[in-house]
């Protein structure tokens, strides 16, 4: 069993977002990028499937610049990942997500995956779709928001989650792609012999500019504060004067106190 | 052929995002004067046909096929494909639910389309089409722009446009001819079910005291139960405190969750991710209290508390308490 994982590397959540001077990506001074959340989980029932069948082998596919992407890709080594890709790409940053599956197809076409997992959507761009486009593009049947996985000989079983606490089992014929929800494990951390052993560990570089692409089919062209329209009253003047407020507020402004 | 919206089906009915759906349509075509058609797609929609033909568009568009009866991927994208092929739209619209997040990106791979997914709002600028949405944990707003000529895939967030803005209207009705066999549907489908149905509907509670990552650890969730007991609310919970098995999942509100608009949304350490705030926006009021005065809920709170939750609640809940005494 040969899977793929899609890791990406997107500013951790306590990062303070500030569009940039050219209001095409953030502020990168205050950030800190980690592994995207939901690619963490992906990376773990990767892990979690090659173990459980004593072989396998689990590749990372990690697209950024060469300034962070390695530090995400030897975490993911370090948790077991058994070697990694990386296309290298820096600044400005492709954002069209289609043009991103078809950078990463390009990157893997040598290779021949059973299965392919990225995590639900990224914490940055949010636009949801990447692995699956990379899935389509290879003609592998696709799903999205796995909740749990059970392989049968050449099939693999998911559950779907739908909405409003609905859920669904959906079988589909191998090699498949599936984009990975939140929650469906609890990730490792990675073990000293495994920071230790990471190290001696193949990551492949692909140049992104090497590759022949078409124009990208959409993109973003500003980034920038939110305005709303919403009067918010900031509640102020410590503990105690806010507790005061808030009383006062629910008392004789929402009427939900008598 | 303008827009082409592909109406979802829910219960045997229109699906509510699906009319917003339309209303965000119509609103692109006044901008763009372009007309809007609607797309019903099943096993058998006559349920629905009436119901579409009420709204205000050029044409009620059906296709109908028994391995449409039941949703799987490869048949919807399929169908999608061949539509747009026969109509040629400018845009395919869709609301942002979970099916559509299955199966567009399919469409997008089959047609060479941008999918731009999760859309707040609209507008046109020096004539270019501009659809807004939000990044970077919901925190920044970004403009998106389709690059080229091709069909754009549109989904609309849940509440971009309110339901009660569809223009009505009497629509004429076509039937269209797809094909479609069994062995190009590569996935088997059981039935869906509940995993662990709860007794409680959030949906109907007039006060919710909702709970988030904010609370740090699960012996601290009594800090928000007691808020809500002196509220007489309903208590739930953001994805991560329902993750980290701090609360049953029948507590969850956002869009893995349940959709509630109470007169009382009260937010405790909760960020306001996209998942989250899309169960919850339509509250007629929102109190949000967080340690950090950057978190997104703020921008949709009607009061923002920033401050120590560990310490203001549990003086609230002591003065609401020291009222009923």
């Amino acid at each position: 069993m040969k899977i793929a994982v899609l890791i990406k590397q997107v500013p951790g959540s306590d990062s303070v977002f500030r569009p940039a001077d050219d209001e095409l990506w953030i502020e990168d001074t205050h950030v800190q990028y980690e592994m995207n959340e939901s690619d963490a989980f992906a990376l773990e029932e990767a892990l979690l499937i090659k173990e459980n069948r004593g072989s396998g082998e689990v590749v990372v596919l990690c697209m950024g610049p060469s300034a962070r992407a390695p530090r995400v890709i030897r975490e993911a080594l370090a948790k077991g990942a058994d070697r990694a890709i990386h296309v290298v790409e820096e600044s400005p940053f492709e954002t069209d997500p289609y043009q991103i599956a078809k950078i990463l197809s390009e990157s893997i076409k040598s290779e021949s995956f059973d299965l392919i997992f990225s995590g639900l959507q990224s914490v940055d761009l949010g636009m949801g779709q990447t692995g699956i486009l990379l899935g389509g593009m290879l003609g592998m049947s696709t799903a999205t928001l796995a909740m749990e996985t059970d392989i049968k000989g050449n099939k693999i079983r998911v559950k779907r989650e739908l909405e409003s606490g609905w859920f669904q089992w959906v079988t589909l014929p191998l090699p498949a792609c599936l984009s990975i929800q939140s929650g469906i494990n609890i990730p490792r951390y990675p073990s000293l012999k495994g920071i230790m052993g990471a190290k001696k560990k193949e990551i492949k570089t692909i140049n992104k500019s090497d590759l022949e692409l078409d124009e990208s089919l959409q993109k973003v062209s500003r980034i920038y504060n939110l305005q709303t329209d919403k009067q918010t009253e900031f509640i102020e003047g410590g503990p105690d004067a806010q507790v005061t407020r808030l009383l006062d507020i629910l008392r004789t402004e929402v009427k939900v106190v008598a | 052929m303008g827009i082409l919206v592909i109406i979802e089906q829910k219960e045997n009915s229109i699906h509510r995002m699906s009319l917003e759906a339309v209303a965000g349509a119509q609103d692109m075509a006044d901008k763009l004067n372009m007309e809007v058609s609607v797309l019903l797609m099943g096993g058998d929609v006559s349920p629905l046909v009436e119901k579409a033909q009420r709204l205000e568009l050029k044409e009620v568009i059906v296709a109908e096929h028994e391995l449409l009866s039941e949703y799987s991927c490869d048949g919807f994208a399929e169908v999608v494909r061949q539509v747009i092929k026969l109509e040629s739209p400018e845009f395919v619209v869709m609301a942002h639910t979970y099916m559509v997040r299955d199966f567009l990106p399919n469409v997008g791979v089959m047609t060479e389309s941008p999918f731009i997914a999760d859309v707040i709002s609209f507008r046109v600028q020096e004539e270019t089409p501009i659809f807004t949405k939000q990044m970077f944990n919901s925190k920044l707003a970004s403009d998106i722009v389709v690059n080229g000529n091709q069909c754009g895939l549109i989904s609309f967030q849940s509440a971009a446009y309110q339901a009660n803005t569809v223009r009505k209207g009497n629509s004429s009705l076509r039937k269209i001819q797809i094909s479609l066999t069994q062995d190009q549907i590569r996935s088997e489908s059981e039935a869906p079910f509940q995993d662990s149905a709860g007794g409680v509907d959030l949906t109907s509670a007039e006060v919710i005291v909702s709970v988030g990552r904010g609370i740090g650890e699960e012996s601290k969730i009594p800090i928000a139960e007691e808020l809500a007991s002196a509220l007489g609310a309903e208590l739930a919970a953001s994805r991560p405190v329902v993750d980290s098995g701090w609360l049953p999942p029948f507590r969850q509100i956002g869009s893995s969750g349940q959709n509630v608009s109470p007169k009382l949304y009260f937010s405790v350490g909760i960020s306001g991710a996209i998942q989250h705030v899309v169960g919850m926006k339509g509250s007629q009021n929102i109190i949000a209290i967080n340690k950090d005065p950057e978190a997104p809920i703020f921008e949709l709170a009607d009061y923002a508390v920033v401050g120590d939750l560990h310490e203001i609640i549990p003086k609230l809940t002591e003065a609401i308490q020291a009222l009923h005494n």
